[in-house]
This record gives structure tokens, C-alpha cells and sequence, in this order.
């Protein structure tokens, strides 16, 4: 092999090169992300239930509050159907949140860790926890 | 390798079929178990009588107080967290300020209207109360390139502000002037450190816009849905009559079909839903 010396010590920079992220973050991995229910109006529930199962939530809440928005701006619709057969007012501001008026300790928990930014709340108003007051509308 | 015509179009033939039947599994897989069956209007919403509802207004000027102007105005824009830019210098205010509901001169609102100089004064200098027209052939809803804005089938001229993407072209299309755009954060302040949105009127039901969208009027839809009419007819103490124009029985067809009416620009054909009796004391009516 020709070279063999600039190739391997190449190879061997490439590979530290690549796998560099993942070296410097070794072992410093942020905690999991606990998504708190704790909010005075879910501890006062007696099944602790959400408009549909939490599994279904956990991995398709985007897509049903995407559909709930087509449904109640587009449609006119503002009534959901969910799997128990129970009828739910479509609203982000005002039936999420009304539960899960942890915005913080909820919502920012995991979409901090996935590092996701939706932008409901640019115009959504969100729930007022702990706000600095200058922030406070 | 070598490969033949027939070779290759053998292979190309079931890529294809391959690709679009991969797709259609795919699809099925991600399936997320929502589906359209499973949402419905709320049973309390206001409906029309017949299979076509077009909902309209009928603006009774000789019943405005010169003081229900406000309330009309305030009662929609607290409702609807609609930014106050009055804190504004005049010169910006002009052309920055958002407004759903508005009043202006009988020129400013007719601008068509046949010019004469023996017309009556007071109507001259009378103040109409503007808004969205909601027309039935809405020259806004043509021109959105994200149909962003849309024509609901109760007749409402609706703003998807999920899909608006500041263009301006409806605005530019409107003849009415009833689109605002926000060229600032509705939710910011201004130059003397006021927020546009009041605090203590801020409505936490409603959402508020943000910078670099187009809003109007909405005919209070979140409102006729709860089965409740529009902000301004409720507070207007008569002056402004809501009702749908595709049922004869309404209030509103029969003040239209007992008294004389007129429409803003009504010779550009988009057909508008507001119609204004004049009034002019106890003569006219």
C-alpha cells in the first residue's frame, strides 16, 4: 500500500473528526424529559384521562392538533369525537391548556430535550406560570 | 452488465409499480387513526333555515348613538385582542393601526355614491360604522395565494391565520379597506412603552396575531359557534341586525325588502353582505 502512513493517520482524523459530537458529549447525557401533570386542574381529576390514550397522545399530539385546527378554522368543526365517544371543544388555548396549564414543566419539558420549537405561542396565549413580570402582557 | 430495451423497460415498469403501491403501504402504516368522521360542528352554533345560509348585516344608521360607536368598537376589539395603536403618532397610527370594526364619513364609505351639493348636511357628516363585508363574491379570497383566506358555507369571508403568509395581495384586492396588516407584534408596545394589548383587556380565549400577518373581521365566528351573534350586533342596541340574507323570513330580509338600502361600491360586483339604511330623520325611511 502506497502512502499507508497519510492514509491511516487520515482515517484516523476522519473518524475522530466525525464521531467528534459524540465523544465530547460522552457520558453527559441530559436527563430524560418528565413531563409534569401536576397542575391543580388534572390533580382534582378522578381518572386522569386526556382526550385520547396517553400513548396516542405521547406520539401523535402534533398531528391531532393539527387536524383540530383544520377542522375548527377550515371546517367550522369544533367538536371532537374521541375514541371513548366523548365530545371535546377543539381548542388549543382553552381545553389543552386549561388542563395543562404547566406550559413550562409540560410542553417546553420535551420539546426542549427533542429540541423542537413550535410556534403556537406566537400568537396562542399561553398559560401565565412564573412569568418575569416584564414579560407578562 | 449488458440490459435490452425490453430488459429496461421490464425493470422501469416495476420500479414504478413498486414506488406508488410502496407509497399507498406506507401511508396505510402511518395512519394515525384520525379521521374526519370524528369531528362535528358544536350543536349550540347558529344555523340559517335553509340548505344555503349566508350570513349579512343590516346597519340602521338613524339608530346609531354617536356613543354606541365606541362600544361597538371596543366590545369587538377586547374580544378579539385586536391591538389598540392609538398610543401612536398620528402619521404612523394611519398607516400602521389594525382595526376590525371602524366609522368614517358618507364620502369615505360611498366614494361612488352620485355627488350632489344640495344633499343633506348631516348625513354628509354623518359617521359609518365599516367592516368586513363578507361578500359573496370576495375579490380577497381570489387573490390569496395560500388560500389563506377562504369563503366559508355559511358565507363567512374567513382568515386562516396559520396560513398567512403577509403578502398583502387581499389587502391590495379589498375594496373596502377592512384588512389590517400588522406591521408590528401585536403583542409589543409602543414608542411610550404602552403595550398594544392592554393587560387587564387581553381576552385569554381568543388568541392574538403576529407580526407580519393579515387580519380582519371574522363575523365572530368563534362566537356563532357557541350560538351567540356577532360582538357588535349584540352591543348596538338595534343599530346593527345580523341575520342570514338566504332566509326571507330573517330580520334582516325584511328590512331590506321594506326599506331602501344601499351597499358599499356595489357597481364592483363582489356583492357585499352589509346593507345600510340611512335613515335622514322622519321623512326618509
Amino acid at each position: 500500500m502506497y502512502n499507508s502512513g497519510k492514509i491511516i493517520a487520515g482515517l484516523i482524523v476522519f473518524v475522530l473528526f466525525v464521531t467528534f459530537p459524540f465523544l465530547f458529549n460522552m457520558g453527559k447525557a441530559s436527563a430524560k424529559p418528565k413531563p409534569s401533570i401536576d397542575t391543580p386542574v388534572i390533580n382534582q381529576m378522578q381518572v386522569k384521562q386526556c382526550v385520547e390514550s396517553r400513548d396516542f397522545m405521547r406520539t401523535e399530539h402534533m398531528q391531532l392538533l393539527n387536524s383540530w385546527r383544520d377542522s375548527v378554522v377550515r371546517n367550522g368543526d369544533r367538536i371532537y369525537v374521541n375514541k371513548a365517544g366523548q365530545s371535546i371543544s377543539m381548542s388549543l388555548q382553552n381545553t389543552c391548556m386549561n388542563c395543562h396549564s404547566n406550559k413550562k414543566k409540560f410542553c417546553d419539558e420535551c420539546h426542549n430535550y427533542m429540541a423542537v420549537t413550535p410556534y403556537c405561542w406566537t400568537c396562542h396565549i399561553q398559560p401565565k406560570e412564573n412569568m418575569p413580570k416584564e414579560n407578562v402582557l | 452488465m449488458s440490459i435490452n430495451r425490453r430488459q429496461f423497460l421490464k425493470l422501469v415498469g416495476a420500479s414504478t409499480v413498486a414506488g406508488i403501491g410502496g407509497t399507498a403501504v406506507f401511508n396505510g402504516l402511518r395512519n394515525n387513526g384520525l379521521e374526519a368522521a370524528q369531528t362535528s360542528p358544536d350543536p349550540r352554533s347558529l344555523k340559517g333555515t335553509g340548505t344555503v345560509t349566508r350570513w349579512g348585516f343590516v346597519v340602521d344608521m338613524s339608530k346609531l348613538n354617536p356613543e354606541d360607536y365606541q362600544k361597538c368598537i371596543d366590545a369587538c376589539h377586547s374580544i378579539h385582542n385586536v391591538p389598540d395603536m392609538s398610543g401612536l403618532p398620528e402619521e404612523v397610527r394611519k398607516r400602521q393601526e389594525v382595526k376590525w370594526i371602524w366609522k368614517d364619513n358618507f364620502e369615505r364609505t360611498f366614494p361612488t355614491a352620485p355627488e350632489d351639493v344640495y344633499q343633506n348636511i348631516e348625513l354628509k357628516e354623518k359617521n359609518f360604522f365599516l367592516f368586513c363585508n363578507h361578500c359573496a363574491k370576495p375579490a380577497c379570497v381570489r387573490v390569496c395565494p395560500t388560500k389563506a383566506t377562504f369563503k366559508r358555507n355559511d358565507g363567512v369571508v374567513m382568515q386562516d391565520m396559520h396560513r398567512c403568509i403577509g403578502c398583502r395581495f387581499c389587502m391590495a384586492a379589498c375594496p373596502f379597506g377592512a384588512r389590517s396588516f400588522n406591521w408590528r407584534d401585536p403583542r409589543g408596545k409602543d414608542d411610550k412603552g404602552q403595550p398594544f394589548i392592554k393587560p387587564e383587556k387581553e381576552n385569554k380565549e381568543y388568541p392574538t396575531r403576529m407580526i407580519g400577518v393579515v387580519e380582519k373581521c371574522t363575523l365572530c365566528t368563534e362566537r356563532l359557534a357557541v350560538g351567540k351573534i356577532p360582538a357588535c350586533a349584540e352591543v348596538s342596541n338595534g343599530a346593527i341586525v345580523f341575520g342570514d340574507l338566504e332566509d326571507p323570513n330573517s330580520e334582516v330580509r325584511k328590512i331590506i325588502a321594506s326599506k331602501y338600502t344601499i351597499r358599499r361600491k356595489p357597481e364592483l360586483g363582489t356583492q357585499p353582505s352589509i346593507y345600510y339604511v340611512i335613515g335622514g330623520g322622519e321623512h326618509a325611511g
